[in-house]
């Protein structure tokens, strides 16, 4: 089989085929890099066995533009966000799926570069990519790359967290600072300048919520605010388990240079995707400890418990402002746009 | 932050609530009228309501670019968008604006118009430089503060002999909106929070008329919410002493002639066009600019040939009424019912300044704590 130019080369669409073509694309780039023994196989399915327990599948989408961010790129994102799917229902992740849609004259360099930025987050991760699949879409029907990644995992017995379990009295932790994610993107996107770069939080949270499970079991529900920030998150939350959920703005960390840019540009910080956050809902009883050992992890070093779960019938999410007044945190209607003036 | 924290701390805002509480009379009503979304906003954002005593209540204005465009206007960028191969350029919240016929830019941006979100004039400039095989349209729309960038691009384009850039003026003034609401005598208005960013490119004294002809006072206020409750305070002062005149809280940005530069530039690129419609307020004579015939090359009605396109609005929608202070939004029949944020029957739903948007969070909000 002839070599990839992955310098100078372009995909086509033979490289979609499923032929000779196809085989050496698979090869020299996706094998090479995930390297793993399931996946070297060669099999067009990954078999392994599994510990006892409930098993947890999650899928997920991923379409960015830029594809490069400052703090990432779709590679990484792809891994952190399945894993992180994964993660918020307690659950070990054990093993990804990976399926690339590549649009025609995509260069093979950048797309080794997402690949190898993909496996160095796997390998970060201890959850490797098992099995996939290559499509390519002709010139103009695709967006450079699109990836799917599929995650499987495993529920340690005796834990239970999904998001229709909150109680009036729970508390809320966030577990860092939010809107990174979302105004790195923008500033890259649009080509904005801040005088300051904000990096992606993308992160693979797992670690973190096996170490949040250990100190508190009683954890109700774990959930990483991703699109649609952390008042979606919080709405989403509120609606499933019937409950109203109070907040104060004072307590929730935002770094100044998100919150600047997010005045410049007219949007809310509460609104901005996270790709390395995560809500919990829980006892009130266990929140002091469970932040304490949050404080100790590098990814909740800014954990903070930002307001309780309460009795509402509406289901509304209504944040004290630093003000002194209250208003509502409500459902996003379409997208954030910035203001005029 | 830096000058943004400075104007949102807690203790001065109670502080200035304890003062408007102990000064606004009992036996009075105090309504007032906040002619910026931008203010709506502020007031919903920071819970603003919650430090006012009962009688001291916020009337919404028309101050709302995206509001008080007519849906006719967007239904001609659209019919332009797909009845020519243009690259049409706008500010983002102009996208879920309805236009007539459930129709909307998003939704022909979804059907394949080619239709983007800027930030800037400058960035449709930039588009249209970078798409020299294609016209390019920026959909201008806005009061005074937007209007000095358009013109400046305008200057560039001409400058640059681009070819392929135009401008759609929607661009409105401020001072005659305000003078028709006061004149029409609809609305009971005790005050007025007057525009801060387009008094910085207008100043303070653009309003001298309207407090002396309709004896109302008016205080510029900046949309920081301590700028907000120290102008209510203000107002409350003015009311009390029975006062109606212009004073300026937002001293940090307004002049009283506004800039100079702004201005000249805006009068150069631009003239008062005769007659203008406004969603809400109607036809109104001298309310709005357009382009020079010295740059008409750039302007896009001529260029394109676009023709006006009357659309009435939602049958139901009071949204007139609303952006003329008569009504409170929850009177709408149509409010929270078929016109919601998800799907908006009329502009003030759409845009985060709109007011009906601004109640329907916070009004259930209200309604709920009422029941509690």
């Amino acid at each position: 089989m002839s070599k990839l130019d992955i310098k100078n080369g372009l995909i086509e669409m033979g490289h979609g085929s499923g032929g000779r073509a196809s085989a050496t694309l698979i090869e020299e780039i996706f094998v090479r890099h995930f390297d793993n023994e399931l996946l070297n196989q060669g099999n067009d399915q990954a078999l392994f066995s599994i510990p006892a327990g409930r098993m947890v599948i999650s899928t997920d989408g991923h379409v960015i533009t830029p594809l490069f961010f400052p703090g990432g790129d779709i590679g990484s994102l792809s891994i952190h966000g399945t894993v992180n799917d994964v993660a918020m229902s307690g659950a070990t992740p054990l093993y990804l799926s990976a399926s690339f849609i590549l649009e025609e004259g995509f260069p093979l360099a950048d797309l080794e570069r997402i690949v190898i930025s993909m496996a160095k987050a796997s390998i970060d991760a201890g959850v490797p990519v098992v099995t996939g699949d290559t499509k390519v879409v002709e010139r103009g029907k695709g967006d450079g790359v699109f990836i799917t990644t599929t995650g499987v995992g495993i529920v340690p017995d005796g834990i239970n967290i999904s998001g229709d379990l909150a109680k009036p009295g729970d508390a809320i932790i966030v577990s860092g600072s939010i809107g990174d994610h979302g105004i790195a993107i923008l500033s890259s996107r649009e080509g904005l300048q801040f005088g300051t770069t904000i990096e992606s939080d993308s992160a693979a949270l797992h670690t973190l919520v096996a170490e949040m499970i250990a100190i508190a079991p009683a954890i109700r529900c774990l959930r990483d605010p991703t699109r649609g920030g952390l008042a979606t998150t919080l709405n989403e939350l509120a609606r499933q388990s019937n409950v109203g959920i109070s907040i104060q703005e004072t307590s929730i960390p935002i770094k100044a240079e998100v919150k600047g840019a997010c005045e410049l540009l007219g949007l809310d910080p509460l609104y901005i995707a996270n790709e390395g956050k995560l809500v919990c809902i829980v006892p009130a009883e266990d929140a002091g400890q469970l932040l304490a050992a949050m404080h100790k992890h590098p990814l909740g070093q800014n954990a903070a418990i930002i307001g309780n779960v309460c009795e509402d019938a509406q289901q509304m999410v209504v944040m004290k402002t630093a003000f002194g007044g209250s208003r509502v945190v409500d459902w996003l209607a379409g997208e954030q746009l910035p203001r005029i003036c | 932050m830096k000058f943004v924290d400075e104007y949102r701390d807690g203790d001065v805002a109670q502080l200035l609530a304890r003062l408007i509480r102990q000064e606004a009379k009992p036996d009075r009503n105090y309504r007032l009228m906040e002619f910026c979304g931008g203010h709506t906003h502020a007031i919903f954002r920071f819970g603003i309501v919650d430090l006012m005593p009962d009688n001291v209540r916020f009337i919404h204005g028309p101050g709302c670019p995206v509001c008080v465009l007519p849906a006719g206007r967007i239904e001609a960028a659209i019919k332009l968008v797909e009845e020519n191969d243009v690259i049409l350029c706008t500010y983002a919240d102009l996208m879920r604006v309805p236009a007539g016929k459930r129709d909307s830019l998003q939704k022909a941006k979804a059907r394949g118009g080619d239709i983007r979100m800027v930030y800037s004039a400058t960035d449709a400039l930039a588009i249209a430089q970078a798409n020299r095989e294609k016209q390019v349209v920026f959909f201008a729309i806005g009061f005074e503060t937007t209007t000095p960038p358009t013109a400046a691009v305008l200057k560039i384009a001409n400058a640059m002999q681009l070819t392929n850039f135009s401008v759609f003026c929607n661009h409105v003034e401020t001072p005659p909106a305000m003078m028709h609401i006061l004149s029409a005598g609809e609305a009971k208005i005790d005050g007025i929070l007057g525009p801060s960013h387009v008094s910085t490119i207008i100043g303070s004294q653009a309003y001298a008329d309207c407090c002396d002809k309709y004896r109302v006072p008016l205080v510029i206020a900046g949309f920081e919410p301590l700028d907000v409750i120290q102008s209510v305070l203000m107002l409350v002062r003015q009311i009390n002493a029975g006062e109606a005149s212009v004073e300026n809280q937002y001293t940090r940005a307004v002049s009283k002639g506004g800039n100079k530069k702004a201005q000249s530039l805006m009068a150069e690129v631009f003239e008062q066009r005769p007659l203008f419609e406004w969603r809400g307020l109607g036809v109104l004579p001298e309310s709005a600019v357009q382009i020079r015939s010295e740059f008409a090359d750039f302007d896009a009605e001529k260029r394109f040939g676009m023709q006006a396109i009357a659309t009435a609005d939602i049958k139901g929608c009071i949204c007139p009424a609303v952006l003329r202070g008569m009504n409170n939004p929850d009177e709408c029949k149509l409010f929270g019912t078929a016109c919601t944020p998800e799907d908006p029957k009329g502009a003030c739903m759409v845009s985060s300044e709109g007011a009906c948007a601004a109640y329907y969070s916070y009004g259930r909000y209200r309604a709920a704590e009422s029941k509690a």
